[in-house]
């Protein structure tokens, strides 16, 4: 990769870490480790279920917040303390720059996602006493979770490429709420006829599909995740995420810096 | 070569929020620099310094017109690595260090790997910031960021270097080591083009220097010889242990201005001779004549007035409209 890109995404990854972003893991460490004991306390026989189910829950409500609120920054902060100004004005392309904010973000993630997994096996290794062959479906879980927070960091940096900051928070968060009821929206379109079927039909393939990536519900009841949807999910992750980054690309680059 | 030449730069913003309307930030600019040069870009707040120096480092587009840097287009990737920037009022990436800081931007700038450290102490070391190369930027005073901001702008040896109010919320011993490297760089060779409105520091400091006002480019000159145009005018400096001037000096059409034991009187150069007898007669010491001199200042203050052709159709356009109502 470019190392321009690497240094970027490095310095952004570096950024989040001094912010205390990961602190978040205290709050979710503190949250799981609870939650398990008083699971093992009161729960019969759906241990495993109530903690795969909170635990990646918790994942994916973590993450996402972080993506949205560090996303809604990555390019208005810069432009707003005219930080870029020593950026733009050496070698470095606007695409490059855009580019290596969103893979310095989508890294932090994956750290952050990183702990928060072995906190989710620790918990059910508490609860369970023993990793069973089916556990290894929460990893694809996990896996969905990440290329949620792809599509989510796209969007954000998207929306805050052209819009203020709260603006973007809200259309981000918005647009995950109605991406995560994507299969209710395409049921309700498919029943819907007329103008009205081909413009729920629009909005229903438009929104991003979070719905189709999420498994908590399948894994945690031990249930496999097919290979076609882990090929699927993540062609369809990459291609949306790419979509949002060229479309903030593109607004950036006639963007001026005022 | 020229180093910059800028050929009708021109930006307008649109503004108002129903009806856009542009609104002029910059006048149709046209300016070459030579290379080796230091050129000061004169002018008050707000006169389009800031936007002028944005254009050139593409943070902002142009609404017409184009420049040419070192010979190639001002959007070429490949002439910014010759170019270094220092913004008005720089802001950092706080959480790095000073040290790390300057890594990032050596490696942004292309700064090859091995040797890259070593450049970066030695910036740190000639900014004297060697000290303090450890501590994060959000600990650091304004002055110190004003360093850091240079060292930046220098650190990877361009021919070209942009300084935007270098000078600005630096103490008087900060802007003499900025002047000290500004006179560094004019002796590497370096083109410096730097905005001020410090006029001292432009006339020690510059070659040439471009007066703007309004968005528009009201006049360019060479320092040398803004300042040393005879005005026919000159200064007496003579004893006056009585705190008095001889009214026969007052009558030569002098201006006194007495200081302590001293009197600074200044007199048309014909009265040079007759100012000189007064003086042998009233056997008053003299201390010293010299004759006035045009200071950049009279340049620039003379530059920021409207022409009397703009004054003569603004008030034509004022009896348009009065004749209208």
């Amino acid at each position: 990769m470019n190392s321009r890109i690497v240094c970027i995404a490095f310095n952004t990854f570096r950024e989040a870490v001094r912010d205390r972003v990961l602190y978040n893991l205290i709050a979710f460490a503190v949250l799981l480790s609870g939650a398990s004991i008083l699971v093992g306390e009161i729960s019969i026989d759906i241990e495993r279920l109530v903690v795969v189910n909170l635990g990646l829950t918790a994942v994916s409500l973590f993450g996402v917040v972080i993506a949205i609120f560090i996303g809604i920054g990555l390019v208005s902060k810069e432009i707003e303390r005219r930080t870029l100004y020593t950026v733009l004005s050496r070698p470095v392309r606007r695409w490059e720059f855009v580019v290596g904010k969103f893979f310095g973000l989508t890294g932090t993630l994956v750290v952050n996602t990183f702990f928060m997994a072995l906190g989710v096996f620790l918990a059910l290794l508490y609860v369970a006493h023993k990793f069973e062959k089916m556990d290894v479906w929460v990893l694809a879980a996990l896996y969905f979770i990440v290329l949620q927070f792809l599509i989510v960091c796209a969007l954000a940096l998207f929306f805050s490429s052209f819009s203020t900051p709260l603006m973007s928070a809200v259309f981000t968060f918005a647009l995950f709420v109605i991406g995560s009821l994507a299969d209710d929206l395409r049921g309700f379109a498919r029943i819907t006829h007329g103008a009205g079927g081909w413009l729920a039909t629009a909005i229903a393939y438009l929104v991003p599909n979070f719905s189709a990536l999420n498994v908590i519900n399948l894994v945690a009841h031990g249930g496999p995740v097919p290979g076609s949807l882990i090929l699927y999910n993540t062609l369809y992750a990459l291609l949306y995420s790419a979509m949002a980054v060229s479309g903030a690309v593109l607004i950036f680059q006639r963007r001026n810096l005022k | 070569m020229a180093a910059i030449e800028i050929l009708d730069l021109e930006k307008s913003y649109l503004v108002g929020f129903w009806r856009k309307r542009p609104r002029l930030a910059l006048r149709p600019l046209r300016l070459t620099i030579e290379e080796g040069e230091v050129f000061g870009f004169l002018g008050p707040n707000g006169a389009g310094k800031t936007t002028t120096l944005k254009l050139l480092m593409g943070l902002v587009f142009p609404t017409a017109g184009t420049a040419r840097l070192l010979g190639c287009a001002m959007d070429d990737p490949r002439v910014k690595s010759q170019i270094g920037f220092l913004p008005e009022q720089p802001y950092f990436y706080d959480h790095l260090s000073a040290r790390e800081l300057l890594n990032y931007y050596a490696q942004l700038s292309g700064v090859p790997a091995k040797g890259r450290s070593a450049r970066v102490e030695q910036m740190l070391a000639r900014v004297g910031l060697s000290d303090s190369a450890g501590m994060q930027l959000r600990k650091f005073s304004k002055g110190m960021l004003q360093r850091v901001g240079l060292a930046q702008a220098i650190l990877h040896d361009p021919k070209l270097v942009f300084l935007d109010e270098p000078m600005s919320g630096l103490d008087p011993m900060g802007r003499r080591e900025v002047r000290d490297l500004i006179q560094q760089l004019r002796s590497e060779g370096k083109t410096v083009f730097f905005s001020t409105h410090i006029l001292s520091d432009a006339e020690a400091l510059c070659d040439r220097v471009g007066v703007i006002h309004q968005g528009e480019l009201r006049g360019v000159g060479a320092v040398a010889e803004l300042t040393s145009g005879k005005q026919g005018k000159v200064e007496i400096v003579f004893y006056a242990p009585e705190q008095k001037v001889p009214l026969a000096l007052t009558g030569l059409g002098a201006e006194a201005r007495i200081s302590g034991d001293m009197v600074n009187a200044v007199l048309p150069e014909a009265q040079q001779e007759a100012a000189l007898d007064v003086l042998r007669r009233e056997r008053i010491k003299l201390i010293s004549l010299t004759p006035v001199r045009s200071s950049l200042e009279e340049y620039y203050i003379q530059k920021l007035r409207p022409s009397p052709d703009a004054t003569e159709a603004g008030r034509e356009e004022a009896d348009r409209k009065g004749a209208g109502a």
